[in-house]
Protein backbone atom coordinates (compact mmCIF):
# COMPACT_ATOMS: atom_id res chain seq x y z
CA UNK A 1 0.00 0.00 0.00
CA UNK A 2 1.31 3.62 -0.39
CA UNK A 3 -0.07 4.94 2.43
CA UNK A 4 0.29 9.02 2.90
CA UNK A 5 2.97 10.31 4.70
CA UNK A 6 4.40 13.42 6.01
CA UNK A 7 1.94 14.32 3.06
CA UNK A 8 -0.88 16.32 4.82
CA UNK A 9 -4.10 15.19 3.37
CA UNK A 10 -7.51 17.66 2.33
CA UNK A 11 -8.85 19.31 5.74
CA UNK A 12 -6.24 18.46 8.53
CA UNK A 13 -5.28 22.34 8.28
CA UNK A 14 -7.85 24.79 8.20
CA UNK A 15 -8.27 27.17 5.16
CA UNK A 16 -6.41 30.00 6.26
CA UNK A 17 -3.03 28.39 7.37
CA UNK A 18 -3.46 26.26 4.04
CA UNK A 19 -3.84 29.20 2.01
CA UNK A 20 -1.05 30.81 3.28
CA UNK A 21 1.66 28.06 2.94
CA UNK A 22 -0.21 27.75 -0.62
CA UNK A 23 1.05 31.46 -1.87
CA UNK A 24 4.48 31.42 0.12
CA UNK A 25 4.84 27.87 -1.72
CA UNK A 26 3.75 29.58 -4.94
CA UNK A 27 6.71 32.49 -4.57
CA UNK A 28 8.91 30.76 -3.81
CA UNK A 29 8.63 28.17 -6.43
CA UNK A 30 8.36 31.00 -8.62
CA UNK A 31 12.02 32.27 -7.77
CA UNK A 32 13.34 28.53 -7.73
CA UNK A 33 12.26 28.44 -11.41
CA UNK A 34 14.02 31.52 -12.22
CA UNK A 35 17.18 30.15 -10.35
CA UNK A 36 16.70 26.75 -11.99
CA UNK A 37 16.33 27.57 -15.45
CA UNK A 38 20.20 29.15 -15.35
CA UNK A 39 21.08 25.68 -14.30
CA UNK A 40 19.23 23.49 -16.33
CA UNK A 41 21.44 22.27 -19.32
CA UNK A 42 21.73 19.54 -20.94
CA UNK A 43 23.67 17.51 -17.70
CA UNK A 44 20.99 18.45 -15.55
CA UNK A 45 17.77 17.70 -16.98
CA UNK A 46 17.99 14.05 -17.52
CA UNK A 47 19.58 14.47 -13.66
CA UNK A 48 16.86 16.50 -12.84
CA UNK A 49 14.59 13.88 -14.17
CA UNK A 50 16.38 10.80 -12.83
CA UNK A 51 16.41 12.60 -8.94
CA UNK A 52 12.65 12.74 -8.78
CA UNK A 53 11.90 9.45 -10.06
CA UNK A 54 14.38 8.14 -7.32
CA UNK A 55 12.42 10.42 -4.46
CA UNK A 56 9.62 8.97 -6.13
CA UNK A 57 10.59 5.50 -5.33
CA UNK A 58 11.93 6.32 -2.29
CA UNK A 59 8.82 7.95 -0.70
CA UNK A 60 7.29 4.67 -0.94
CA UNK A 61 8.27 3.22 2.20
CA UNK A 62 6.54 4.62 4.86
CA UNK A 63 6.38 4.68 9.14
CA UNK A 64 3.92 5.26 11.46
CA UNK A 65 4.30 7.61 14.26
CA UNK A 66 0.83 8.78 15.22
CA UNK A 67 -2.40 7.52 14.65
CA UNK A 68 -3.08 9.84 11.06
CA UNK A 69 0.75 10.89 10.93
CA UNK A 70 3.68 8.70 9.04
CA UNK A 71 7.17 9.49 8.01
CA UNK A 72 8.60 8.93 4.82
CA UNK A 73 12.12 9.33 3.08
CA UNK A 74 11.93 12.98 1.11
CA UNK A 75 15.12 12.76 -0.62
CA UNK A 76 15.90 16.89 -0.53
CA UNK A 77 19.63 16.45 0.50
CA UNK A 78 20.07 14.20 -2.36
CA UNK A 79 18.45 16.44 -4.55
CA UNK A 80 20.63 19.71 -2.90
CA UNK A 81 23.56 17.82 -3.62
CA UNK A 82 23.04 16.17 -7.15
CA UNK A 83 21.62 18.94 -8.59
CA UNK A 84 21.45 21.87 -6.34
CA UNK A 85 18.53 23.69 -4.43
CA UNK A 86 16.96 25.46 -6.58
CA UNK A 87 16.20 22.60 -9.28
CA UNK A 88 16.18 20.32 -6.56
CA UNK A 89 13.51 21.86 -4.85
CA UNK A 90 11.64 22.10 -7.85
CA UNK A 91 12.54 18.03 -8.30
CA UNK A 92 10.49 17.12 -5.03
CA UNK A 93 7.98 19.65 -5.85
CA UNK A 94 6.97 17.70 -8.90
CA UNK A 95 7.22 14.51 -6.88
CA UNK A 96 4.35 15.90 -5.01
CA UNK A 97 2.33 17.32 -7.18
CA UNK A 98 2.42 14.15 -9.54
CA UNK A 99 1.71 12.52 -6.14
CA UNK A 100 -1.59 14.75 -5.59
CA UNK A 101 -2.92 14.25 -8.89
CA UNK A 102 -1.60 11.41 -9.71
CA UNK A 103 -2.37 9.07 -6.88
CA UNK A 104 -4.19 10.93 -5.01
CA UNK A 105 -1.47 11.11 -2.99
CA UNK A 106 -1.80 14.24 -0.25
CA UNK A 107 -4.77 16.71 -0.77
CA UNK A 108 -4.37 19.34 -3.58
CA UNK A 109 -5.29 22.13 -1.03
CA UNK A 110 -2.85 20.36 1.47
CA UNK A 111 0.13 21.01 -1.33
CA UNK A 112 1.12 24.43 -0.61
CA UNK A 113 2.04 23.18 3.03
CA UNK A 114 3.25 19.92 1.74
CA UNK A 115 5.72 22.00 -0.66
CA UNK A 116 6.86 23.98 2.27
CA UNK A 117 7.92 21.34 4.54
CA UNK A 118 9.33 18.65 2.16
CA UNK A 119 10.54 20.64 -0.94
CA UNK A 120 11.05 23.97 0.75
CA UNK A 121 12.13 23.69 4.03
CA UNK A 122 14.00 20.60 4.06
CA UNK A 123 15.87 21.33 0.98
CA UNK A 124 16.95 24.88 2.18
CA UNK A 125 18.31 23.34 5.95
CA UNK A 126 20.26 20.34 3.33
CA UNK A 127 22.09 23.12 1.17
CA UNK A 128 22.91 25.46 4.04
CA UNK A 129 24.51 22.56 5.58
CA UNK A 130 25.88 20.81 2.62
CA UNK A 131 27.95 24.52 1.82
CA UNK A 132 28.83 24.89 5.12
CA UNK A 133 30.01 21.10 5.46
CA UNK A 134 31.51 20.90 2.25
CA UNK A 135 34.16 23.94 2.77
CA UNK A 136 34.74 22.54 6.66
CA UNK A 137 35.20 18.60 6.16
CA UNK A 138 37.91 17.29 4.07
CA UNK A 139 37.52 16.78 0.45
CA UNK A 140 37.25 13.20 0.20
CA UNK A 141 34.55 10.76 -0.26
CA UNK A 142 34.28 10.24 3.38
CA UNK A 143 34.22 13.84 3.77
CA UNK A 144 31.48 14.33 1.25
CA UNK A 145 30.09 11.17 2.81
CA UNK A 146 29.05 12.96 5.68
CA UNK A 147 28.06 15.57 4.40
CA UNK A 148 24.79 13.29 2.54
CA UNK A 149 24.53 11.94 5.87
CA UNK A 150 24.29 15.02 8.26
CA UNK A 151 22.06 17.52 5.99
CA UNK A 152 19.30 14.37 5.54
CA UNK A 153 19.17 13.94 9.08
CA UNK A 154 18.73 17.87 10.07
CA UNK A 155 16.57 17.94 6.29
CA UNK A 156 14.25 15.27 7.61
CA UNK A 157 14.06 16.63 11.03
CA UNK A 158 13.16 20.36 9.68
CA UNK A 159 10.40 19.44 7.69
CA UNK A 160 8.92 17.23 10.23
CA UNK A 161 9.01 20.35 12.83
CA UNK A 162 7.29 22.30 9.71
CA UNK A 163 4.24 20.18 10.32
CA UNK A 164 4.33 20.24 13.81
CA UNK A 165 4.14 24.51 13.22
CA UNK A 166 1.24 24.02 10.62
CA UNK A 167 -0.28 22.18 12.88
CA UNK A 168 -0.09 24.27 15.69
CA UNK A 169 -1.02 27.45 13.66
CA UNK A 170 -3.85 25.79 12.15
CA UNK A 171 -4.80 22.06 13.01
CA UNK A 172 -8.57 22.01 12.69
CA UNK A 173 -8.81 20.77 16.00
CA UNK A 174 -7.01 20.82 19.41
CA UNK A 175 -5.71 17.65 20.66
CA UNK A 176 -5.84 17.37 24.79
CA UNK A 177 -4.01 14.25 25.27
CA UNK A 178 -0.66 15.37 23.07
CA UNK A 179 0.56 18.76 23.99
CA UNK A 180 2.38 20.45 20.74
CA UNK A 181 5.58 19.85 22.95
CA UNK A 182 4.86 15.82 22.85
CA UNK A 183 3.67 16.15 19.44
CA UNK A 184 7.11 17.89 17.98
CA UNK A 185 8.98 15.36 20.16
CA UNK A 186 7.55 12.31 18.67
CA UNK A 187 8.00 13.88 15.41
CA UNK A 188 11.33 14.70 15.86
CA UNK A 189 11.94 10.90 17.32
CA UNK A 190 10.94 8.71 14.57
CA UNK A 191 11.77 11.76 11.79
CA UNK A 192 15.36 10.70 13.63
CA UNK A 193 15.73 7.47 12.94
CA UNK A 194 14.19 8.14 9.31
CA UNK A 195 16.36 10.70 9.11
CA UNK A 196 19.24 8.12 9.47
CA UNK A 197 18.12 5.44 7.04
CA UNK A 198 17.59 8.22 4.46
CA UNK A 199 21.02 9.84 5.32
CA UNK A 200 22.85 6.43 4.60
CA UNK A 201 21.25 6.00 1.07
CA UNK A 202 21.70 9.28 0.26
CA UNK A 203 25.57 9.02 1.29
CA UNK A 204 25.82 5.46 -0.39
CA UNK A 205 24.56 7.32 -3.70
CA UNK A 206 26.20 9.91 -3.91
CA UNK A 207 29.33 9.02 -3.02
CA UNK A 208 29.16 6.23 -5.63
CA UNK A 209 28.52 8.85 -7.88
CA UNK A 210 30.82 11.09 -7.04
CA UNK A 211 33.77 8.77 -7.18
CA UNK A 212 32.90 7.47 -11.09
CA UNK A 213 31.56 10.57 -12.94
CA UNK A 214 32.13 13.46 -10.49
CA UNK A 215 31.14 16.05 -13.15
CA UNK A 216 27.64 14.96 -11.83
CA UNK A 217 27.60 16.24 -8.36
CA UNK A 218 26.59 19.76 -8.18
CA UNK A 219 27.85 20.59 -4.53
CA UNK A 220 31.06 19.79 -5.89
CA UNK A 221 31.26 22.28 -9.08
CA UNK A 222 31.67 25.74 -7.02
CA UNK A 223 34.15 23.71 -4.83
CA UNK A 224 36.53 22.42 -7.34
CA UNK A 225 37.06 25.68 -9.71
CA UNK A 226 37.92 28.60 -7.23
CA UNK A 227 41.21 26.81 -5.59
CA UNK A 228 42.18 23.96 -7.64
CA UNK A 229 46.22 24.87 -7.04
CA UNK A 230 45.91 24.62 -3.33
CA UNK A 231 43.37 21.46 -3.57
CA UNK A 232 46.57 19.56 -5.34
CA UNK A 233 49.09 21.37 -3.14
CA UNK A 234 47.49 19.69 -0.25
CA UNK A 235 46.92 16.56 -1.91
CA UNK A 236 50.61 16.53 -3.39
CA UNK B 1 5.12 4.10 -15.93
CA UNK B 2 0.53 3.87 -16.35
CA UNK B 3 -0.92 5.79 -13.13
CA UNK B 4 -3.98 5.00 -12.52
CA UNK B 5 -5.49 5.29 -15.72
CA UNK B 6 -8.63 3.15 -16.98
CA UNK B 7 -8.92 2.91 -20.21
CA UNK B 8 -12.55 3.80 -21.50
CA UNK B 9 -14.20 5.43 -23.85
CA UNK B 10 -16.60 8.21 -22.23
CA UNK B 11 -17.15 12.36 -22.36
CA UNK B 12 -14.78 12.24 -19.23
CA UNK B 13 -12.60 10.47 -21.17
CA UNK B 14 -12.66 12.60 -23.70
CA UNK B 15 -12.69 16.34 -22.19
CA UNK B 16 -8.98 18.33 -22.70
CA UNK B 17 -6.89 17.78 -19.47
CA UNK B 18 -6.71 20.96 -18.47
CA UNK B 19 -10.36 21.54 -17.96
CA UNK B 20 -10.07 18.26 -15.63
CA UNK B 21 -7.28 19.42 -13.95
CA UNK B 22 -9.04 22.81 -13.41
CA UNK B 23 -12.27 21.23 -12.80
CA UNK B 24 -11.15 18.96 -10.18
CA UNK B 25 -8.74 21.61 -8.20
CA UNK B 26 -11.50 24.45 -8.06
CA UNK B 27 -14.33 21.09 -7.12
CA UNK B 28 -11.76 20.09 -4.11
CA UNK B 29 -10.90 23.82 -2.78
CA UNK B 30 -15.00 24.27 -2.56
CA UNK B 31 -15.30 21.02 -0.71
CA UNK B 32 -12.38 21.92 1.87
CA UNK B 33 -13.44 25.74 2.42
CA UNK B 34 -17.18 24.64 3.30
CA UNK B 35 -17.96 24.91 6.59
CA UNK B 36 -18.09 21.63 8.66
CA UNK B 37 -21.58 22.24 10.16
CA UNK B 38 -22.60 22.28 7.56
CA UNK B 39 -23.78 18.71 6.90
CA UNK B 40 -25.69 18.13 4.30
CA UNK B 41 -23.48 20.07 1.44
CA UNK B 42 -21.06 16.76 1.95
CA UNK B 43 -23.89 14.61 1.75
CA UNK B 44 -24.52 16.43 -1.91
CA UNK B 45 -21.24 16.56 -2.53
CA UNK B 46 -21.38 12.84 -2.25
CA UNK B 47 -23.83 12.58 -4.70
CA UNK B 48 -21.84 15.09 -7.01
CA UNK B 49 -19.14 12.64 -7.04
CA UNK B 50 -20.75 9.30 -7.49
CA UNK B 51 -22.63 10.99 -10.63
CA UNK B 52 -18.93 12.51 -12.30
CA UNK B 53 -17.53 8.61 -11.52
CA UNK B 54 -20.59 7.17 -13.30
CA UNK B 55 -20.25 9.41 -16.16
CA UNK B 56 -16.42 8.29 -16.13
CA UNK B 57 -17.43 4.54 -15.82
CA UNK B 58 -15.23 4.17 -13.36
CA UNK B 59 -16.07 0.99 -10.78
CA UNK B 60 -16.63 2.15 -6.99
CA UNK B 61 -15.29 -1.31 -6.17
CA UNK B 62 -11.93 0.47 -7.61
CA UNK B 63 -12.26 3.76 -6.11
CA UNK B 64 -12.75 2.23 -2.50
CA UNK B 65 -10.10 0.14 -2.93
CA UNK B 66 -7.88 2.86 -4.24
CA UNK B 67 -9.07 5.65 -1.57
CA UNK B 68 -7.23 2.83 1.15
CA UNK B 69 -4.72 5.91 0.42
CA UNK B 70 -6.40 7.59 3.23
CA UNK B 71 -6.29 4.98 5.77
CA UNK B 72 -3.84 6.64 8.06
CA UNK B 73 -6.50 9.93 7.99
CA UNK B 74 -9.05 7.91 8.21
CA UNK B 75 -7.26 6.16 12.10
CA UNK B 76 -6.65 10.44 12.98
CA UNK B 77 -10.44 10.87 12.31
CA UNK B 78 -11.73 8.10 14.37
CA UNK B 79 -9.06 8.81 17.33
CA UNK B 80 -10.30 12.37 17.27
CA UNK B 81 -12.92 12.50 19.33
CA UNK B 82 -11.51 10.80 22.11
CA UNK B 83 -8.22 12.83 21.91
CA UNK B 84 -9.60 16.24 21.37
CA UNK B 85 -10.52 19.15 24.15
CA UNK B 86 -13.38 21.49 24.68
CA UNK B 87 -17.04 20.69 25.49
CA UNK B 88 -17.79 16.82 26.17
CA UNK B 89 -20.98 15.30 24.65
CA UNK B 90 -22.13 11.69 25.06
CA UNK B 91 -22.66 9.65 21.50
CA UNK B 92 -24.16 5.87 21.93
CA UNK B 93 -23.07 6.14 25.75
CA UNK B 94 -19.32 7.04 25.29
CA UNK B 95 -18.05 10.68 25.94
CA UNK B 96 -16.19 12.19 23.37
CA UNK B 97 -15.86 15.67 22.78
CA UNK B 98 -17.65 17.46 20.65
CA UNK B 99 -14.56 19.40 18.81
CA UNK B 100 -13.56 16.38 17.94
CA UNK B 101 -16.12 15.00 17.33
CA UNK B 102 -16.62 17.76 14.01
CA UNK B 103 -12.97 17.48 13.66
CA UNK B 104 -13.02 13.76 12.64
CA UNK B 105 -15.81 14.22 10.36
CA UNK B 106 -14.16 16.74 9.05
CA UNK B 107 -10.61 14.69 8.37
CA UNK B 108 -12.77 11.93 7.32
CA UNK B 109 -15.79 14.07 4.62
CA UNK B 110 -13.05 16.42 3.08
CA UNK B 111 -10.14 13.75 2.66
CA UNK B 112 -12.56 11.52 1.31
CA UNK B 113 -13.93 13.39 -1.39
CA UNK B 114 -10.56 14.93 -2.41
CA UNK B 115 -9.27 11.65 -2.89
CA UNK B 116 -12.15 10.35 -4.55
CA UNK B 117 -12.05 13.56 -7.07
CA UNK B 118 -8.17 13.12 -7.37
CA UNK B 119 -8.74 9.65 -8.03
CA UNK B 120 -11.44 10.46 -10.55
CA UNK B 121 -8.94 12.84 -12.58
CA UNK B 122 -6.69 10.03 -12.65
CA UNK B 123 -8.52 7.35 -14.16
CA UNK B 124 -9.76 8.93 -16.54
CA UNK B 125 -6.79 11.10 -17.61
CA UNK B 126 -3.07 9.20 -18.45
CA UNK B 127 -0.31 10.62 -16.62
CA UNK B 128 1.43 12.14 -20.34
CA UNK B 129 -1.84 14.06 -20.75
CA UNK B 130 -1.76 15.45 -17.67
CA UNK B 131 1.68 16.83 -18.29
CA UNK B 132 0.29 18.06 -21.17
CA UNK B 133 -2.65 19.48 -19.89
CA UNK B 134 -0.32 21.16 -17.06
CA UNK B 135 1.16 22.41 -19.67
CA UNK B 136 -1.40 23.98 -21.35
CA UNK B 137 -2.14 25.71 -18.13
CA UNK B 138 1.05 27.70 -18.02
CA UNK B 139 3.05 25.31 -15.76
CA UNK B 140 6.21 26.31 -16.05
CA UNK B 141 8.55 24.21 -18.71
CA UNK B 142 11.26 23.44 -16.29
CA UNK B 143 8.00 21.73 -14.07
CA UNK B 144 6.84 19.69 -16.35
CA UNK B 145 9.88 18.86 -17.98
CA UNK B 146 11.15 17.64 -14.63
CA UNK B 147 7.77 15.57 -14.15
CA UNK B 148 8.10 13.90 -17.93
CA UNK B 149 11.26 12.88 -17.29
CA UNK B 150 10.18 11.31 -13.64
CA UNK B 151 7.31 9.67 -15.32
CA UNK B 152 9.55 8.05 -17.83
CA UNK B 153 12.43 7.31 -16.03
CA UNK B 154 10.81 5.27 -12.84
CA UNK B 155 10.55 2.41 -15.69
CA UNK B 156 13.91 2.64 -16.25
CA UNK B 157 14.61 2.73 -12.48
CA UNK B 158 12.52 -0.33 -12.29
CA UNK B 159 14.05 -2.18 -14.79
CA UNK B 160 17.75 -1.58 -13.60
CA UNK B 161 16.77 -2.63 -10.25
CA UNK B 162 15.35 -5.99 -12.03
CA UNK B 163 18.54 -6.38 -14.31
CA UNK B 164 20.48 -6.01 -10.99
CA UNK B 165 18.59 -8.26 -9.19
CA UNK B 166 18.70 -11.59 -11.52
CA UNK B 167 22.50 -10.86 -11.93
CA UNK B 168 23.45 -10.93 -8.57
CA UNK B 169 20.75 -14.17 -8.32
CA UNK B 170 22.57 -15.52 -10.99
CA UNK B 171 25.72 -15.11 -9.26
CA UNK B 172 24.93 -17.74 -6.59
CA UNK B 173 23.60 -14.56 -4.29
CA UNK B 174 20.00 -15.94 -2.84
CA UNK B 175 18.66 -13.88 -0.04
CA UNK B 176 15.19 -14.46 1.64
CA UNK B 177 12.99 -11.93 3.63
CA UNK B 178 14.72 -8.91 4.91
CA UNK B 179 18.34 -9.80 3.91
CA UNK B 180 17.32 -9.15 0.36
CA UNK B 181 18.10 -5.32 1.71
CA UNK B 182 21.36 -5.90 2.11
CA UNK B 183 22.11 -6.73 -1.81
CA UNK B 184 19.99 -3.61 -2.74
CA UNK B 185 21.42 -1.26 -0.12
CA UNK B 186 25.08 -1.96 -1.28
CA UNK B 187 23.99 -1.80 -5.40
CA UNK B 188 21.67 1.57 -4.54
CA UNK B 189 24.64 3.59 -5.94
CA UNK B 190 25.72 1.42 -8.77
CA UNK B 191 21.46 1.46 -9.59
CA UNK B 192 21.54 5.27 -10.05
CA UNK B 193 24.45 5.48 -11.92
CA UNK B 194 23.64 2.63 -14.28
CA UNK B 195 19.92 4.04 -14.27
CA UNK B 196 21.40 7.74 -15.04
CA UNK B 197 23.47 6.56 -17.80
CA UNK B 198 20.93 5.13 -19.59
CA UNK B 199 18.51 8.12 -19.34
CA UNK B 200 21.14 10.12 -20.31
CA UNK B 201 21.15 8.32 -23.63
CA UNK B 202 17.47 7.76 -24.12
CA UNK B 203 17.87 12.02 -23.07
CA UNK B 204 20.45 12.83 -25.88
CA UNK B 205 18.24 10.67 -28.30
CA UNK B 206 15.45 12.56 -28.02
CA UNK B 207 17.43 15.92 -28.01
CA UNK B 208 19.35 14.57 -31.71
CA UNK B 209 15.24 13.98 -32.74
CA UNK B 210 14.57 17.74 -32.02
CA UNK B 211 13.34 18.17 -28.52
CA UNK B 212 13.60 21.09 -27.32
CA UNK B 213 11.96 20.72 -23.74
CA UNK B 214 7.95 19.60 -24.31
CA UNK B 215 6.54 17.23 -25.62
CA UNK B 216 4.91 17.80 -29.12
CA UNK B 217 1.99 17.42 -28.08
CA UNK B 218 1.39 20.30 -25.50
CA UNK B 219 2.70 22.74 -28.46
CA UNK B 220 0.06 21.33 -31.36
CA UNK B 221 -3.14 23.29 -31.11
CA UNK B 222 -5.41 19.70 -31.94
CA UNK B 223 -7.14 18.31 -28.89
CA UNK B 224 -6.38 21.84 -26.79
CA UNK B 225 -9.81 22.74 -24.46
CA UNK B 226 -12.34 24.84 -26.36
CA UNK B 227 -15.05 27.18 -24.74
CA UNK B 228 -17.57 24.16 -24.92
CA UNK B 229 -15.08 22.24 -23.16
CA UNK B 230 -14.92 24.26 -20.23
CA UNK B 231 -18.52 24.93 -19.90
CA UNK B 232 -18.65 21.63 -19.65
CA UNK B 233 -16.22 20.87 -16.99
CA UNK B 234 -17.25 24.23 -15.11
CA UNK B 235 -20.62 22.46 -14.53
CA UNK B 236 -18.74 20.39 -11.44
CA UNK B 237 -17.43 22.95 -9.89
CA UNK B 238 -20.58 25.38 -10.15
CA UNK B 239 -22.70 22.16 -8.70
CA UNK B 240 -20.14 22.14 -6.07
CA UNK B 241 -20.17 25.89 -5.00
CA UNK B 242 -24.66 25.96 -5.45
CA UNK B 243 -24.29 22.74 -2.89
CA UNK B 244 -22.52 24.55 -0.37
CA UNK B 245 -24.73 28.17 -0.98
CA UNK B 246 -27.25 26.09 0.00
CA UNK B 247 -26.69 24.06 2.68
CA UNK B 248 -24.96 27.37 4.03
CA UNK B 249 -28.10 29.14 3.85
CA UNK B 250 -30.58 26.13 5.02
CA UNK B 251 -28.26 24.85 7.40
Amino acid sequence: MEAVALHISNGVLNGPVSAIYGVIALVALAYCVSRGRRDLDDRLAPMAGLVAAFIFAVQMLNFPVLPGVSGHLLGGAMAALLVGPWVGALCVSVVLIVQALVFADGGVTALGANVANMALLGTAVAYLLIALLLRVLPRTPTGLGITAFVSSVFAVLAASQGFVLQYALGGTTDLEHYSLGAIAGLMAGTHLLIGIGEGLIAAVTVVTVARTRPDLVYALRGLKRPQPATAQGVAA
Amino acid sequence: MKGLYLERDTPLHRLPPEVKIAAMVSATVIVVVTPREALWAFAGYAVLVAVIAAIGRVPAGWLAKRSLVEVPFVLLALALPFLAAGEQVTVLGLEVSRDGLYGGFNILAKGTLGVLLSLILAATTTTRDLIVGLDRLRCPQILTQIATFMLRYLSVLGGEARRMRIARISRGDDPRFLWQVRGFATGVGALFLRAFERGERVYLAMVARGYEGRMPAAWLAAGAATRNHWLAAATVPVAAAAIAGTAVILG
